[in-house]
């Protein structure tokens, strides 16, 4: 009976992994099922690279939307990353810990805020400020940037902070020993020493960023041109699907999917690195 | 193997007088008074617990890292006060170098473990670079075992390597003072061997001290000998500091004796 209880116990559980698995599969192959059509019968060089976006046309080019996702993902790495990294050497290194008990707690809040309020807030403060300061619409690259090198930072901090905290202590140890300050201890011996975690923490947080939908929808202006500054709006390839699924059908409901796998298919191989780079010695 | 003085004709290095040190509320020293001399090789021996480590972390203030620590009393590197109130705890340590119980080489290769040290200090002449991984190389015998590739990770050297390197690493800053912390109990015998006979190479140049559990190794290596043991006040004290042979021959006190010959620790 006992045994029996085991056995049974162990395939519960294994049922119930399978079916978060299963789940993955299950998108996996709606997504391609439904998109790969489209992107044979347009081409796949015509689909990525075309600049007409125009369904109603019969005209499915996403480039337009890959440079918007490009651009206001490196702008948001580039905000949100070198704020992340020193965030994180502060906690790990400097803060005292009744600061860093503040700080961890407060940063994984910053986690919990749903993506909808943080497109909210961009739209009533940072688009206006940035509309004030540099000028034009305040839709735009530079805003959703900001915005989401902001949603980015729990993840950069906490997985540096990791990587930073796993480092064999003997390394902070001889670097001191051999009469180097704090500061060149960090910038010379442990962060390089901690390079796979960092690079894997701004790797899985412009993953966040490419995906990353409903924040941005707010805030980018979501005109489907290549802009020419950082102050004009763009669309991404996650809003596209957000905004244009809603009434599509038939041959332009086929498009956003293939939208979904291009998505997919960048997601995984930014995840692939990640993995890639934190396994490696 | 050199030969060893009975009393070090030597300057004296470092001192202690009264030293004191507490983790918070826990008293891990007690009032430690020793002279430690120039150019030769100090052992520190003892029970595991009894606080050689702490002791020779004294030295290049490593306890400093741990927040609690409170030092008492006074520590002189030549004339000028380890402890004092304008001790500059980064100058400190570049005059009194540590290798570590494992070896601690970076994630580097093998010429940027030996160049960080004077590249941090200003050094920034190549030519001059090269110079200094050479010669600290050669100084451990390391060189010629590994000349012809400066560019390979340090850490795919073999342990006894490593903690040559780490030598390397420790006197290319050019200190006065080389701290070892059980420094050849991670490594095979051979290892161990090589790094006694560079101990006595360096002690030409260097005041060394050594932590051991070794009392073999204390006895071949050593010129004075320390022995620190866990009083009845649960304090660590300095129970006897003497020539090494004296110590070994004829220990002045009944605790010294029934340690090294084996009778507990």
């Amino acid at each position: 009976m006992k045994k029996f209880k085991e056995r049974l116990s162990g395939r519960i559980f294994f049922t119930l992994a399978l079916s978060s698995i299963s789940a993955l599969a299950l998108i996996t192959v709606f997504i391609i099922s439904q998109g790969a059509p489209l992107i044979a019968e347009v081409g796949i060089i015509k689909f990525i690279f075309g600049m007409e976006w125009a369904p109603s046309r019969g005209e499915f080019g996403i480039f337009p939307m890959i440079i918007g996702s490009v651009t206001v993902t490196l702008g948001a790495a580039v905000i949100g990353v070198p704020v992340g990294i020193c965030c994180s050497v502060f906690l790990a290194e400097f803060a005292p810990p009744a600061m860093s008990n503040l700080f961890r707690p407060a940063i994984q809040l910053l986690a919990g805020i749903p993506s909808v309020v943080y497109g909210f807030w961009g739209l009533l403060f940072v688009v206006p400020a940035v509309r004030n300061l540099f000028g034009g619409p305040g839709l735009s690259i530079l805003t959703g940037s900001i915005i989401l090198g902001i949603m980015i930072l729990p993840t950069v901090i906490s997985i540096s902070e990791v990587s930073i905290l796993a480092l064999p202590r003997q390394y902070k140890e001889g670097a001191l020993a051999l009469g180097m300050t704090h500061w060149q201890t960090i910038y010379a011996v442990m962060l390089p020493a901690a390079k796979s975690g960092i690079v894997a923490a701004v790797i899985l947080g412009i993953g966040r960023a490419v995906g990353e939908t409903m924040a941005v929808i707010m805030v980018l202006g979501n005109a489907v041109a290549v802009p020419e500054s950082i102050l004009d709006p763009v669309r991404t390839l996650t809003t596209n699907i957000g905004i244009e699924m809603g009434y599509a059908s038939g041959e332009h409901q086929q498009a956003l999917f293939a939208t979904g796998i291009v998505l997919f298919v960048a997601i995984m191989i930014l995840n692939s690195f990640a993995q890639y780079v934190t396994r490696r010695k | 193997m050199a030969e060893k003085k009975l009393v070090p004709n030597q300057s004296i290095k470092l001192r202690t007088r009264s030293l004191n040190l507490y983790y918070g509320a826990f008293h891990a020293l007690g009032d430690i008074t020793m002279d430690i001399y120039d150019r030769s090789i100090t052992a520190i021996i003892g029970p595991s617990g009894c606080g050689k480590s702490t002791l020779l972390r004294v030295f290049n203030r490593m306890n400093d890292l741990i927040p609690s620590v409170r030092v008492e009393g006074e520590v002189l590197l030549d004339d000028l006060s380890v402890y004092g109130k304008n001790a500059d705890v980064v100058s400190l340590r570049k005059k009194v170098g540590m290798v570590f119980q494992r070896p601690n080489v970076f994630p580097k290769n093998i010429y940027d473990n030996i160049a960080i040290g004077p590249k941090k200090h200003g050094i920034k002449r190549l030519s001059q670079l090269d110079e200094i991984v050479e010669r600290s190389l050669a100084q451990v015998a390391l060189w010629d075992e590994v000349k012809d590739d400066l560019k390979k990770p340090g850490l795919e050297l073999t342990p006894g390597q490593q903690q040559r390197l780490c030598i390397a690493r420790a006197i290319a800053v050019e200190p006065e003072v080389i701290l070892m912390d059980e420094s050849c109990s991670a490594l095979d015998p051979e290892s161990t061997m090589k790094i006694e006979e560079l101990m006595f190479s360096l002690m030409e140049r260097y005041a060394i001290i050594i932590v051991t559990h070794n009392m073999e190794q204390a006895l071949r290596v050593s010129d004075m000998a320390a022995f620190l043991m866990i009083g009845q006040d649960r304090i660590g004290q300095l129970v006897e500091y003497g020539p090494t042979i004296g110590m070994f021959s004829t220990p002045k006190d009944k605790r010294t004796e029934d340690y090294i010959t084996g009778r507990f620790g």
